[in-house]
């Protein structure tokens, strides 16, 4: 019998500072993923803990990690060429064929992002959509995740970019994301689409403004986060209501969101 | 088939059954209570009739018997990973029709909920057989019947204890063990009614606003997150990983896992100082939920047991069967 909780030794590529204290590392791991899908990653000693998978191709993987804890802490510690342990992929992840012909809406706070990036990239060069909105928030200019990438959306005019707090060298907008919600085109109601990743609060406030503006809750996506222990369903630390977040989630329709009550 | 066993007989086949069981059943733990002078009844290896104490109920449930509070799932030095062999011998265990569905209950989660088994679970408890002690009378604490978790068919072998007893051996496993013994017709019976009784709320009764409804901020003052009532309990099955460093130079150290709470402070903590149901009340709130609705909307069985042993145990006397009439009266109001 297979034993899930064995992870696989994988070696790390590149480490990429994104800011002072959010790293991307990219993995030798080839495996079939999905965006908003998320991987148990472990360093021996200091602990395990679930990572959105922010980007992969060409049997590279990155994960996007923010020095908080103990485990990412560690993780900091090694630089290209050292290992890491891994298991996964976990949870559904983002079907693209649910945006297809669609008016998308992607709308990112901080670290949410990550889990997103892929599938704006993406969309971004695809025509599988009708249409591409990319909102994004960070609390200062430092916190800034993917900014070449980020730079190039915002001046394709993908993607409009927004800070909660900066110094006067500043020169983008300011003001928390859902001050900038009603500048999505939103006008076809039917064909609009929106995905909401961001921190608990960021998410509530967000959708509320949304469903104000007439979207429907069917049309809204979202993904959670908890610590799951196990990513496999027995750990019980993600369920909430019914579900169990790393087996049904974490992307769920809001209408399905909204009836989790944690 | 039945058979009808002397004490001594009994005795006998215990000692048979030991050579290729080990056999857990409840027992009186001397002096291991939480006050000086007091004993707790809690499950261990059993040699002998006299061992088993079948008049006080067990602190803890038999899940720590085959899911083990802390359990190493592997070792790693200098990136290899090693599993730990378990006992090659089987396992037996004497206890109540409550505590077999509760282990149903348990097994849901671990080898049902989600395409994959879980490893370890599943290894320990392929080994499992239940040896049924008949009860019909029950504890103060007890709703095993309306829970529906009073009756069971999951046994290998049923026994009524007495002066003489009695055995039903379901399982042909077991069979030869009671070889030559004299046969008397037995039909384990099972408890009818307890003196506590819970009314269950209807599912489709539990609605969101109940969520939100003040009868929870009661347990927010009461509760202290001892955990408890997590631990007691024969169907609570969370657990958190903890890895052990042995020794950063060749990466040595191992994975465990630890049982974990609900009620604990830190279970529903996330990323970056985040953190769900900080109120204890909301916790309590979580884990009924759990028992007695939302398990039923995956599995279509109630989780709660009514072993009521989370009664039992709560050093702040907070009744679970209490619990769930209130939420009943509330959801009846509207």
């Amino acid at each position: 019998m297979k034993n899930p909780f064995l992870p696989e030794k994988i070696k790390i590529l590149e480490v990429i500072p994104e800011t002072s204290i959010d790293y991307t590392y990219v993995l030798a791991l080839d495996k079939e993923v999905k965006p908003g899908q998320f991987f148990q990653l472990s360093v021996p000693g200091a602990g395990e803990a679930p990572i959105s998978v922010s980007d992969f191709e060409d049997g590279k993987l990155c994960v996007t990690i923010r020095k908080v804890g103990r485990l990412t802490n560690a993780l900091f510690a090694l630089g290209p060429g050292d290992f890491l342990f891994a298991r996964g992929p976990y949870g559904n992840g983002f079907d693209y064929r649910d945006f297809a012909g669609a008016d998308l809406k992607v709308i990112a706070g901080g670290t949410g992002l990550a889990p997103v990036k892929k599938l704006i990239k993406t969309f971004a060069g695809s025509d599988s959509v009708s249409s591409l909105e990319v909102l994004l928030g960070f609390k200062t200019p430092e916190d800034i995740l993917y900014g070449d990438e980020v730079r190039a959306w915002v001046q394709s005019g993908v993607a409009t970019l927004t800070v909660d707090k900066a110094d006067d060298n500043w020169e983008g907008n300011r003001g928390l994301i859902t001050g900038y919600l009603k500048n999505l085109d939103l006008s076809d109601r039917a064909r609009c689409k929106c995905i909401v990743v961001g921190p608990p609060i960021m998410i509530k406030f967000v959708t509320a403004e949304l469903l104000l503006l007439k979207v429907a809750e069917d049309n809204i996506w979202v993904s959670l986060e908890r610590k799951m222990s196990c990513g496999i369903g027995k750990c019980g630390h993600c369920k909430i209501g019914d579900a169990y977040v790393c087996l049904e989630g974490p992307v769920f329709k809001f209408s399905e969101a909204r009836r989790l009550l944690d | 088939m039945g058979y009808q066993l002397s004490r001594e007989q009994f005795d006998s086949f215990l000692a048979r059954l030991q050579e290729e069981y080990r056999v857990f059943g409840p027992a009186v733990d001397v002096d291991g209570g939480a006050l000086a002078d007091t004993d707790r009844i809690t499950y261990k290896e059993v040699r002998c009739l006299g061992d088993l104490e079948l008049n006080r109920k067990s602190y803890f449930s038999p899940k720590e018997i085959f899911y083990p509070v802390r359990e190493t799932l592997f070792r790693f030095c200098q990136g290899d990973t090693t599993e730990p062999q378990i006992d090659g011998k089987k396992t037996a265990i004497f206890l109540r029709p409550c505590d077999i569905n509760g282990i149903d209950r348990l097994d849901a989660i671990f080898l049902k909920n989600g395409p994959l088994e879980d490893f370890y679970y599943k290894r320990r408890r392929d080994k499992v057989r239940f040896f049924l002690i008949e009860c019909t009378t029950g504890f103060d604490s007890c709703f095993c019947v309306s829970m529906n978790a009073n009756r069971t068919e999951l046994f290998d072998v049923a026994l009524r204890f007495g002066d003489e007893i009695l055995a039903d051996v379901k399982s042909p496993e077991f069979e030869p063990y009671f070889a030559g013994l004299a046969q008397k017709p037995f039909e384990v019976r099972f408890i009818e009614k307890n003196s506590k009784e819970v009314r269950l709320p209807g599912v489709a009764d539990i609605t969101p606003d109940l969520f939100e409804h003040e009868l929870w901020k009661e347990y927010s003052a009461r509760c202290i997150a001892c955990g408890r009532c997590n631990t007691s309990c024969i169907t609570c099955s969370c657990f958190t990983m903890q890895d052990v460093s042995l020794g950063a130079e060749n990466q040595m150290g191992e994975r465990r896992r630890i049982w974990a709470g609900c009620h604990v402070n830190g279970f529903a903590d996330i990323a970056g100082g985040h953190g769900y149901r900080q109120q204890k009340g909301d916790r309590m709130r979580f884990k009924t939920m759990h028992k007695i609705y939302d398990y039923y909307l995956r599995f279509g069985k109630h989780q709660c047991v009514g072993c009521g042993r989370c009664d039992d145990v709560c050093p702040q006397y907070i009744s679970f069967a209490g619990c769930i009439n209130k939420v009943s009266d509330v959801a009846a109001e509207r």
